[in-house]
């Protein structure tokens, strides 16, 4: 008989929803264990994400920053590339991230186990240990945070040159010709870095734009942006077949401006989504029900049907992001610890770090006209801002979407240099129920790209400054 | 036919400018007022709303390239059957008057205020709700505040006329919430059991040492319920039983039912009853009576205000029936279906539920052989109806069926006594068998 830990809470999955939780359920006094198959926590935000990715992208987007200065008079040189000490780099931020995880960890007594861990019943689970031991934990609660994985693209095909996510970030050679399928952000910033490495990227989208679900205006700019830096962007086309040559991948494409079906390519990243962690939890042991696309049914506690079990992250529904995880777990340890509270935020913001950044939060103006609310929207160009202009980055708009009765502010999007930084005080702004006025009226340092947001909303109440129209104000 | 789409006149003075941003492309569809284009004069940036509704056939002008007002943009293939588009008023070449300030400056207010594709779909009643998309007004901190006090944020008035909930509000919301309820507590000691109604607060499931459980906070109703039986149940009482043989009765009702229908009433066994105990508290005034004990004393009401419980799916209501020995048969029926569905519909005004002299508690729908009400203190007595039936009863030699009552008094005996109790109600059932003896009394 395995040794049997008894333990108030076990979080299965120590990503950023897991780890959060786990945190916040020791602090809250709570007896807590945290498994997850990696060395310390992290997940794949930090492993095989979020963390890696933006490692990659800042790199990528000095060597594009040098290579644009030339435009406004400063030369450097074709940049030489080690690309052992960029690997290198990128997994030194990530040990030292997820090592800062185990450390706090460990400050918080929660009980890390590295291993594998399924349900017996709802509250008892399996666990083997990355050591070959076996164990059985004993749980009044569980939390299951077992997150996502890359989506397969038809059937698996066995060979080094067919990259996912998890593999693509960690770089050993630059591939002469890259084929990317998938126009959504993975395939956009792992793409980017590839193209400005030196590869040159074929991008695939099986629909009719890149980013689907992003209002078009802010995809706009970045699609100009990256017919430079991508060798060929091919919507609207399929892939009808991958096959393994000798050397590269053979690779059949179906689509209008597709001239040449059959190319060979170094190597291929498929970029095709993600799909929840919903198996080999032993959930059938369990009263847990899972939806038909193998997401965990929640309600807005993240309690699954199943009354001593709680599912957070990816594996509980979309939207895929690190930040609602962790505000999803953190919830559930106060809903544990005996607090009535509930996941109910008013907007969840999104960021795609491409060059130009897309950040959005709340409504977008393709959900306010399907779903029928009244909504005033206003633009505001980034070539009316000083400070977009000095970083020559006219391109970027910041766009408000309001209530047109009340002008509360429903949604905000952003296209831009750092539209990932300025998107926090438009959720914010959402979050406290601000309205027009409140942001025309708060003063934003200048010269700064955080105007924009001050001045879009200025612009629909007829007073942005670097804005003209005629106001319809009678005096 | 193809259309063009020129630039129209950028105000004052201004007789160049430069493309910023085009925002639509070749074989895109626009419409009237949709933002087409960007033009950056100086510091300041316009867009350009178009003017006609269509397909656009080509563009003729490119990002960054200067322009000056009337120069071709679009050619439009504009559509058939879309509105008619007023005479183009962009067609306009420069024109160099300078015009009256601001007056006739025809770059349209930018400001785009969408049409929702179906407008109609967005008033109530059509089963959309809009209004569920839209956060409500308040910051994260007062959405779980009122969370932890039980409290529906679209209950809570906001004190700020842009309609966002501050804390206070839900503060001030909670503190008369509360205090509502203390003056019903107050109200109740003399008069009714349950008043006020609050959310019931949604149950959360959890376990004990045996298994889940689910722990629920109790309805305001439910407390008031409590309480008040509590109190009622310190009065020594005694439940006498007996049958009513309402079989003429019931011909009666059958034969009026369709004409008080018509009234818009309901004519039931109840309202009989109702009507034969009011007479009957004439009769024995100590039934429609209180008592004092610490002034020792017996107040006997002069008023016959009869209280009916009323089942709802919050708890038990009891509206009250004023006057009833003033209204007749015809009103009575009316006015209780009336008081009941208020009940059901948590619509019942505070003072519809006090003054009662009496209760009559009426399971008849539900089945049962007889039970014993509890006395609604400070009242003194309780009458309880349960389901009539078909009985053999032995008249002139044999088994007739008949069609009994059972009726069931619960009484304060600290005020009746037994054979008081059981000449009331006897004398409820023989007003009950034979309605017309009342009027001989």
């Amino acid at each position: 008989m395995p040794e049997v830990i008894q333990t108030q809470v076990a979080v299965i999955g120590a990503g950023p929803g897991g780890y959060g939780c786990a945190f916040m359920c020791a602090d809250l006094g709570l007896q807590t264990v945290l498994i997850d198959v990696e060395k310390n926590p992290g997940g794949t935000c930090l492993y095989r994400g979020c963390i890696p990715t933006k490692a990659l992208l800042h790199i990528s987007h000095v060597i594009s920053n040098a290579l644009e200065a030339e435009k406004f008079g400063v030369h450097f040189q074709k940049p030489k590339l080690d690309i052992d000490k960029i690997r290198k780099n990128v997994q030194g931020v990530v040990e030292h991230l997820t090592g800062g995880l185990g450390q706090l960890t460990k400050l918080r007594n929660i009980n890390y186990i590295q291993g594998r861990a399924s349900f017996l019943d709802s509250n008892t689970l399996e666990v083997f240990l990355m050591d070959g031991r076996e164990l059985r934990i004993n749980a009044e609660y569980t939390v299951i945070s077992a997150g996502s994985r890359p989506a397969l693209f038809g059937q698996p095909i066995d060979s080094p040159d067919i990259m996912n996510s998890n593999t693509a970030i960690n770089i050993e050679e630059i591939p002469e010709r890259l084929l990317v399928i998938g126009g959504g952000y993975i395939g956009l910033e792992l793409g980017t870095v590839y193209a400005t490495l030196g590869s040159e990227v074929t991008l695939v989208e099986v629909t009719d734009g890149l980013l689907p679900g992003v209002d078009r205006d802010l995809v706009r700019p970045l699609e100009q942006h990256l017919e430079k830096v991508l060798h060929q962007i091919h919507l609207k086309t399929l892939v009808k077949q991958l096959k393994p040559q000798k050397k590269g991948i053979s690779v059949e494409l179906e689509g209008a401006d597709i001239k040449k079906p059959q190319q060979i390519f170094d190597k291929v990243l498929v970029s095709v989504g993600r799909k929840p962690n919903s198996s080999g939890l032993g959930l059938k042991n369990t009263n847990v029900s899972v939806d038909e696309k193998g997401f965990i049914r929640v309600d807005e506690q993240r309690r699954t049907t199943d009354p001593y079990i709680f599912a957070i992250g990816d594996v509980a529904g979309g939207p895929m992001l690190a930040h609602k995880a962790t505000h999803e777990g953190r919830t559930v340890a106060e809903i544990i610890s005996g607090k009535n509270v509930a996941f109910e935020p008013q907007a969840i913001p999104a960021v795609v770090f491409t060059d130009p950044e897309i950040a959005w939060c709340g409504l977008t103006e393709e959900q306010a006209r399907s779903k029928n609310i009244p909504v005033q929207v206003s633009r505001f160009p980034w070539s009316a801002s000083g400070r977009a202009m000095t970083m020559f980055r006219g391109e970027g708009l910041t766009k408000l979407i309001t209530h047109a009765e009340t002008q509360q502010i429903l949604g905000c999007g952003i296209v831009g240099a750092n539209a990932g930084e300025l998107i926090g005080e438009a959720t914010l702004a959402i979050e406290m129920g601000a309205t027009l006025e409140d942001l025309d009226l708060t003063i934003h340092p200048h010269p700064t790209l955080s105007e924009t947001i001050m001045e879009s909303a200025g612009a629909l109440l007829g007073k942005s400054t670097h804005i003209y129209r005629k106001t319809s104000r009678k005096e | 036919m193809p259309k063009e789409f020129r630039l129209p006149s950028l105000g004052e003075n201004v007789a160049e400018a430069t493309i910023g941003k085009i925002l639509v492309k070749v074989g895109d569809t626009i419409r009237k007022g949709q933002t087409v284009l960007e033009i950056e004069t100086d510091k300041a940036v316009a867009e350009i709303p178009s003017s006609l509704d269509g397909k656009i056939l080509e563009i003729h002008v490119k990002e960054g390239q200067k322009v000056k007002p009337g120069i071709l943009i679009f050619t439009i293939d504009e559509q058939t059957g879309v509105g008619t588009a007023p005479p183009e008023p962009v067609a306009t070449p420069i024109v160099e008057k300078t015009p009256p300030l601001q007056k006739e400056t025809p770059i349209p207010p930018v400001v785009e205020k969408p049409t929702p594709l179906r407008p109609t779909s967005i008033s109530v009643g059509t089963g959309q709700k809009p209004k569920s998309d839209i956060p409500i007004l308040a910051p994260p901190s007062v959405r779980r505040l009122a969370r932890e006090l039980g409290i529906s944020l679209e209950d809570v008035p906001a004190s700020d006329p842009s309609g966002k909930i501050s804390a206070e509000d839900v503060m001030a919301y909670h503190k008369r919430k509360t205090e509502g309820i203390h003056v019903v507590e107050s109200e109740i000691k003399h008069d009714i059991p349950a008043s006020e109604i609050v959310e019931e607060v949604e149950g959360s499931s959890s376990r004990d040492s045996w298994g889940p459980i689910v722990i629920e906070s109790m309805s305001t109703i439910r407390k008031k319920t409590a309480e008040q039986m509590m109190r009622s149940w310190s009065a020594p009482q005694v439940t006498h039983f007996d049958k009513a043989n309402i079989t003429q009765l019931e011909e009666l009702r059958e034969a009026w039912s369709k004409k008080i229908q018509s009234t818009g009433g309901r004519l039931s066994m109840l309202i009989f009853t109702l009507k034969v105990v009011a007479e009957a508290l004439k009769k024995f005034p100590k039934f429609n009576a209180s008592i004092d004990l610490e002034k020792e004393q017996i107040i006997y009401k002069k008023y016959y205000h009869i209280g009916v419980a009323v089942d709802t799916e919050y708890g038990l209501l009891v509206p009250v029936i004023r006057d009833v020995n003033k209204k007749s048969i015809k009103e009575l029926s009316i006015e209780l279906p009336q008081l009941a569905e208020k009940a059901r519909q948590r619509k019942l005004a505070l003072e519809e539920l006090q003054g009662a002299t009496f209760t009559i508690s009426n399971l008849g729908g539900l089945g049962g052989i007889g039970f014993t009400p509890i006395v609604n203190a400070p009242q003194v007595a309780i009458l309880g109806m349960s389901r009539s039936s078909m009985e053999p009863i032995y008249q002139n030699g044999t088994f007739v069926p008949q069609l009994m009552l059972p009726l069931s008094l619960s009484y304060d005996h600290r005020v009746i006594d037994g054979a008081e109790s059981a000449r009331f109600v006897r004398w409820i059932c023989n007003a009950l068998e034979n309605p017309w003896n009342m009027f001989f009394e």
